[in-house]
């Protein structure tokens, strides 16, 4: 066991670790819009909105994270149109490809969690809404919206630790995120198991903070029932 | 189109064979990862401190650290492991392990993590009775096992297994890191052979589709087969 490798990789590595974070931060907070907009759509009852909206998220849930940043930081590129347009500022960076990568990939995974959770608040309750003639705009932000966030609340304190772990792929499109560094320091030192206790552990606390902090909102929004 | 035709002209004939390695792979990591529940499993549910600390660690560690860490430690360290030990009987020369053997191996410890707490939750949901009348019939432990706590427990795994098969297919695109010739890797050649990666990254989505497709038809299947009676 190398204990100086352990202690000057760690300064690193953390250093590393505020890449993985911005990039996680990035795309939750746009897969939690697309999320959102994609779950009202599965509920519309127009079967081509409908259709269309299954059609995304069965797309992005049923193939692997890595074609998906491939596709988009390789194969868009390939496109004449696109490398002539505004666009290409940002899909020639590698950080934001990755950040569009997983956007859409959260926002596959948050839309399925959020419609379930909008399709199992009881039907009473947006009856008794009715009953007491409340308008359907008030029933939808103040009743339904709350109630499935509530419910969702589980499900997306585990696309968060799963998304983290997603972010680990940016290393394959040339980014030195938390695990891009490991590797780099893996492949120069020859020293696997240093790098994977120190770079595990930063990984496993933030599994740790996420974990808590979900299921604190988890105790704080409870119903009482 | 030209580029799929088979032979020499297209890549055709090396995506087919790489969909069978990727089938293969996953195949074969989903059976460790079956190994790994069967022993951890009991593990988790012991009252046994010490054991029941090890099974927790196992599933806690995997599933809280990015699946490509996991595959790099065994890539770059799998083969300093067997060469240390083969050092130990007095063999010192380079062996390099096959990718297929690290990545199935890597991939199996992972989907194993799943796996184990899918057994967990399906053997904790089992009613207390059925394990206590098993006991006082007298059955002998194979059938009190198999026959009577293995088919309730599938009844209410296979569902929540099938999740695990889909993590375990798309992970296994994760092993193109260390080499192996499976879709990903071989869209990689095609692409950069090729200069056409749009065409080959997406080829490789719409296989990943289409062999996650037809695995839930299959465990559908399986699904309406173990949930006779209910």
């Amino acid at each position: 066991m190398d204990f100086d490798l352990m202690f000057t990789s760690f300064p690193k590595l953390l250093g590393a670790t505020v890449v993985t974070l911005k990039l996680l931060s990035a795309s939750l907070f746009f897969g939690l819009i697309i999320g959102f907009l994609f779950a009202i759509l599965r509920l519309n009852k127009n079967i081509f909105i409908n259709k269309f909206a299954y059609g995304y998220s069965y797309l992005f849930r049923g193939t692997p994270l890595l074609v998906q940043i491939f596709i988009i930081y390789f194969g868009l590129g390939q496109i004449e149109y696109l490398r002539s347009s505004f666009l290409w500022v940002i899909l020639k960076e590698p950080y934001w490809c990755a950040i569009i990568a997983f956007t859409l990939n959260t926002g596959a995974y948050t839309s399925e969690i959020l419609r379930s959770a909008f399709q199992t608040i009881k039907p009473e309750i947006i009856e008794a809404g009715k009953s007491l003639g409340i308008s359907n705009k008030i029933i939808f932000y103040k009743i339904q919206i709350p109630i499935a966030i509530r419910q969702s609340l589980p499900a997306y304190g585990n696309e968060i630790i799963l998304m983290m772990k997603g972010t680990s792929l940016a290393s394959t499109v040339t980014l030195m995120d938390l695990t891009g560094v490991a590797k780099y320091i893996i492949s120069t030192t020859f020293k696997p198991i240093e790098v994977f206790i120190v770079a595990g552990g930063i990984y496993l606390f933030m599994t740790f903070i996420i974990h808590n902090f979900i299921k604190y909102l988890e105790k704080k929004y409870s119903f009482s029932q | 189109m030209e580029l799929l035709y088979f032979g020499d002209k297209g890549w055709g004939d090396e995506l087919l064979f790489a969909t069978l390695m990727t089938i293969a792979v996953s195949i074969t990591a989903m059976i460790i990862g079956f190994i790994f529940a069967a022993l951890i499993t009991p593990l988790k549910l012991s009252n046994n401190k010490i054991l029941n600390t090890i099974g927790n660690a196992y599933t806690t560690v995997i599933r809280g650290v990015p699946e490509l860490l996991v595959i790099y430690l065994f890539f770059f360290g799998g083969s300093g492991a067997i060469m240390f030990v083969a050092s130990i009987f007095g063999y010192n020369d380079y062996i390099e392990i096959n990718a297929f053997l690290t990545g199935s191996f890597s991939i199996g410890i992972i989907s194993g993590a799943y796996s184990t707490e899918v057994f967990r939750g399906a053997l904790q949901s089992i009613d207390k009775g059925q394990f206590e009348a098993a006991k006082v019939l007298g059955f002998n432990k194979y059938i009190y096992f198999f026959k009577i706590i293995l088919p309730q427990m599938l009844r209410l795994a296979i569902p929540n297994l099938s999740n695990v098969w889909q993590i375990t297919l798309k992970d296994t695109s994760l092993i193109s890191v260390t080499g192996l010739v499976e879709i990903m890797r071989q869209s990689y050649i095609a692409a950069g052979s090729t200069r056409d990666p749009l065409f080959f990254y997406c080829f490789a989505a719409i296989l990943y589709l289409m062999l996650t497709y037809i695995s839930m038809k299959i465990i559908n299947r399986l699904e309406i087969k173990y949930s006779r009676g209910y």
